[in-house]
């Protein structure tokens, strides 16, 4: 050992900031494989399948997933702390029911829609309030309200549905941006694709996320508000469901208690998919927006091959499934490696603890 | 092996010049302890001193590098904990680990229940058994009721139980009293010696060495992961076992470096939190390095978690340069200048699946900010001022945490706290399981910082390390302050008295 560490002095030492190549750091990632295989789908179906390469087929794709790319951004950020939010679609429902009735009672859109966001905000305050001050597990806390939310919204309309929206929302909600195929819904969802990648990948809150994931107690350790933080993100994901069951109304021209059943999963399928870890702490949005193209395109493209849609769930359930082994896999294998050089490092006599 | 008419003078056990190593770090140097049947051995040492690591290598848990271990005069070597307990054997813990949800019979019989007609389990037999080996031992407690609720020391008594039916010739009890009451410590003595009486022997593990004297036949002395001598009971006195325990010169280990004492940082006042710790107060001044002793278990880290507010304590203020501190808010604190370095470094100090460069950064993120954004190159500037600074061995600033030596991770959490500028330091057991040379660049390290004007609060089970390195000696005792010293008083043997002795007068 040397003498005096020279504490407060000038740095003595030069450490390089990363261990491997830029080209190598971008490129072996879970992230970029799920890309890859994005662009692998889109090319195949481009060639192989009838019509897919058309802009009809873009315009109708969006439409349809943007539902989804809304409410997998706040979903990224809950599953990266090791929380989840089940309770995603039945907000989207209640805050369809609310925009519905805001409508039938009168109201000028915007205001309905507002007071719809609004209770969807409300709905992830409650789902946050019961995770951080009650200290219930949110998987437990979200079944629970998936039922309540979808339980109210069914209450209060019934069986019937409210499609008496004024054309001009209508019509904007399926509108494509002047002399594209692309949807306007584009626009907001690229303003809040922009806030949630910022917000995960560029700010203290963000970094503190995935040190939640990876360890709650060095979290708190660190002076981060483990409590407060998930409050929050329930919250954000709230009023993003809540966003999205306007969006949902109108595209469909339709308020029903029944929206949206079940895309809580199929939001989550792609949020495992694009490469965020269930156990938290892993994960980039990038991949995350890979992944809902993957299987909304990948879907889409099987639709237009004539494929029959429950063959369909099963070719994405596999996708899914495989996608999860595989990173399992890597990730052992990641550890065996790590082992093994541990191991030798050992031998040597350079490492190692006591217990 | 079970064989209990062999020679009574063949030693039970007997190792001699045992050699255990983990990496760089020697955990037992020459660790030898020679057990004679119908006897109770004492072994005592300071933390660290390699009893543990001893016990785990006749417990066949740990496989001993070098060195010699004979049971019944036969060489053996264990590779599991199975081999160990076959060949007569048994480890009794300071937790003992029963089935919670199985009746005390079940958990005596564990594994091995006595079968009868069809192989079918034969609860009477078992029940029997048991209740004849509680009569031998004198205790009452009923074999059916559900292990779940029984008391530390029923839980001792019924593995102590489980010894017995396994006809264990050696038993080995780790600090069997840190966790009982004056009455049940009479009864488990009452115990262990029908025990002795039976021709079995014990080692019995403390640092109480008032139960030492009264209890024990001989006692070995252990430091350093050495063995130092061993002695009839009757021979020897606490000053004598004290000296050999610390036996040392204390002062030449750390270069102290001198700093000049200011005022009041750290105030604490009266804290209290039930069952944890009783009124404690005490003062850290800038500069000035307070060192905080006892046992492991006496309730230093739960105090200085309190002050930090990841712990929770029911009265009392904290105070940092004259402003209270609130309760249970960590970033608070942080915000007054108190940083804490916690005792275990891997589960509290840092993300071992996260980057050298964000573990440094953890707590100066949103210092470091540019317009409330922030990004790597950012973090790894900062990181690896502090990196060099701390002369952090790594590969890369991207590194995952985890890849680090033990050394290195250490100083990885000492630059995440020295790097949000603290005016409070408190470092929990700075360097536990680190390799000698890593240590004394740690002490160098706080010393310098105290020089520089901080102040020090340090937890630690080492006594030289404290003895070396501290202004001013407090210690602890089940969750109370037993003594203060100056430097100048603070001798091994004070400390160690204060650190274990029970109050006479209560």
């Amino acid at each position: 050992m040397s003498t005096s560490a020279a504490l407060l002095d000038k740095p003595t030492r030069e450490y390089k900031a990363y261990q491997h190549s830029a080209l190598r750091r971008v490129l072996v990632t879970r992230e970029s494989a799920i890309i890859g295989l994005l662009v692998l789908v889109l090319v195949v179906a481009s060639i192989g399948v009838d019509n897919f390469a058309s802009p009809l087929t873009l315009t109708f794709l969006i439409r349809e997933i943007a539902p989804i790319l809304f409410i997998a951004l706040p979903m990224t950020l809950i599953i990266i702390t090791e929380e989840i939010d089940l309770s995603v679609a039945s907000t989207l429902g209640l805050a369809s029911v609310i925009t519905g009735l805001g409508v039938q009672a009168g109201w000028p859109l915007p205001v309905a829609a507002l007071l719809a966001i609004l209770v969807g905000t409300l709905a992830g305050a409650i789902n946050g309030s019961l995770v951080t001050f009650v200290g219930l597990p949110s998987l437990a806390v979200t079944i629970g309200t998936l039922a309540l939310f979808r339980g109210i919204a069914v209450g209060l309309l019934g069986t019937t549905a409210i499609s008496t929206f004024p054309d001009f929302w209508t019509d904007l909600a399926r509108a494509n941006i002047p002399a594209t195929p692309v949807p306007v819904i584009i626009i907001p969802f690229l303003v809040l694709l922009v806030v949630f990648a910022t917000l995960l990948h560029f700010t203290p809150f963000g970094r503190s996320l995935y040190t939640i994931g990876l360890n709650k107690e060095v979290a708190s350790f660190s002076g981060i508000n483990v409590g407060m933080t998930k409050f929050w993100l329930f919250v954000m994901s709230g009023a993003v469901s809540g966003l999205a069951g306007v969006y949902f109304t109108l595209l469909y021209n339709n308020s029903r208690g029944d929206n949206a059943i079940g895309m809580e999963l199929q939001i989550i399928a792609a949020v495992l998919l694009g490469g965020v870890s269930i156990f938290g702490g892993r994960g980039a949005m990038h991949g995350v927006i890979a992944g809902v193209l993957l299987i909304g395109s990948l879907s889409s493209a099987l639709r237009l091959a004539g494929v029959t849609s429950d063959i369909i769930n099963v070719i994405v359930g596999t996708v899914l499934i495989l996608s999860v082994v595989s990173a399992s896999f890597l990730a052992w294998l990641r550890t065996k490696r790590i082992a093994a050089v541990g191991k030798k490092k050992g031998q040597a006599g350079s490492s190692g603890d006591t217990a | 092996m079970t064989d209990t008419v062999s020679d009574p003078a063949t030693p039970a056990l007997e190792l001699s010049r045992v050699v255990k190593s983990f990496g760089p770090v020697v955990a037992l140097r020459s660790g030898s302890l020679t057990l004679q049947k119908g006897s109770i051995h004492a072994l005592i040492g300071e933390n660290g001193a390699g009893k543990s690591t001893l016990v785990k290598i006749v417990a066949g848990l740990y496989r001993r590098d070098a060195g010699d271990f004979r049971l019944e005069g036969d060489p053996v070597d264990f590779h599991s904990t199975a081999q160990s307990k076959a060949a007569g054997i048994a480890v009794i813990y300071q937790e003992p680990t029963l089935f919670p949800d199985l009746s005390v019979t079940e958990n005596i019989f564990m594994g091995r229940q006595p079968t009868g007609r069809l192989g079918r389990i034969d609860r009477k037999a078992m029940r029997q058994e048991a209740t004849e080996i509680f009569e031998r031992l004198g205790v009452r407690i009923d074999p059916d009721r559900l292990t779940e609720g029984l008391s530390i020391a029923d839980q001792q008594i019924i593995e102590i139980a489980k010894a017995i039916s396994l006809d264990a010739r050696v038993l080995i009890m780790d600090e069997p009293t840190a966790a009982l009451s004056g009455v049940e410590v009479e009864r488990l003595f009452a115990v262990a010696r029908q025990l002795r009486d039976e021709g079995r022997a014990l080692v019995f593990i403390s640092h109480r060495f008032d139960e030492v004297f009264e209890l024990c036949d001989t006692v070995t002395v252990m430091r350093d992961g050495s063995y130092i001598d061993t002695m009839p009971i009757a021979e020897t006195s606490v000053d004598d076992l004290v000296r050999l325990m610390v036996g040392r010169d204390v002062t030449e280990m750390f270069p102290k470096l001198e700093a000049e004492i200011g005022d009041d940082v750290l105030v604490v006042e009266g804290l209290n939190q039930k069952g944890v710790f009783k009124n404690i107060s005490f003062s850290v001044r800038s500069g000035e390095i307070v060192g905080l002793a006892g046992l492991v278990g006496a309730g230093r880290s739960e105090v200085v978690r309190a002050i930090f507010g990841v712990d929770p304590y029911e009265s009392g203020t904290v105070k940092v340069n004259g402003k209270v501190l609130p309760k249970d808010n960590p970033r608070a604190a942080m915000a007054e200048g108190v940083a804490l370095v916690p005792e275990d470094r891997r589960k509290q100090g840092q993300v071992l699946d996260q980057s050298v460069a964000l573990n440094i950064t953890m707590a100066i993120r949103n210092r470091l900010a540019k317009a409330g954004l922030i990004w790597s190159s950012i973090e790894n500037e900062a990181a690896a001022i502090w990196a060099s600074r701390l002369e952090v061995k790594t590969a890369a600033l991207d590194a995952e945490g985890g890849t680090l030596s033990g050394g290195n991770q250490q100083k990885v959490v000492l630059a995440k706290w020295l790097a949000s500028n603290p005016k409070v330091l408190i470092i929990d057991e700075p360097t536990r399981g680190i390799d000698v040379g890593t240590k004394a660049e740690v002490h160098r390290l706080i010393s310098k910082l105290a020089q520089e004007g901080l102040a020090i609060l340090m937890i630690s089970s080492e006594l030289p390390e404290v003895l070396g390195m501290a202004d001013r000696v407090l210690v602890m005792r089940a969750g109370e302050i037993t003594g203060e010293f100056d430097r100048s008083e603070a001798t091994p043997e004070a400390v160690m008295f204060a650190a274990t002795a029970e109050e006479d007068v209560a």
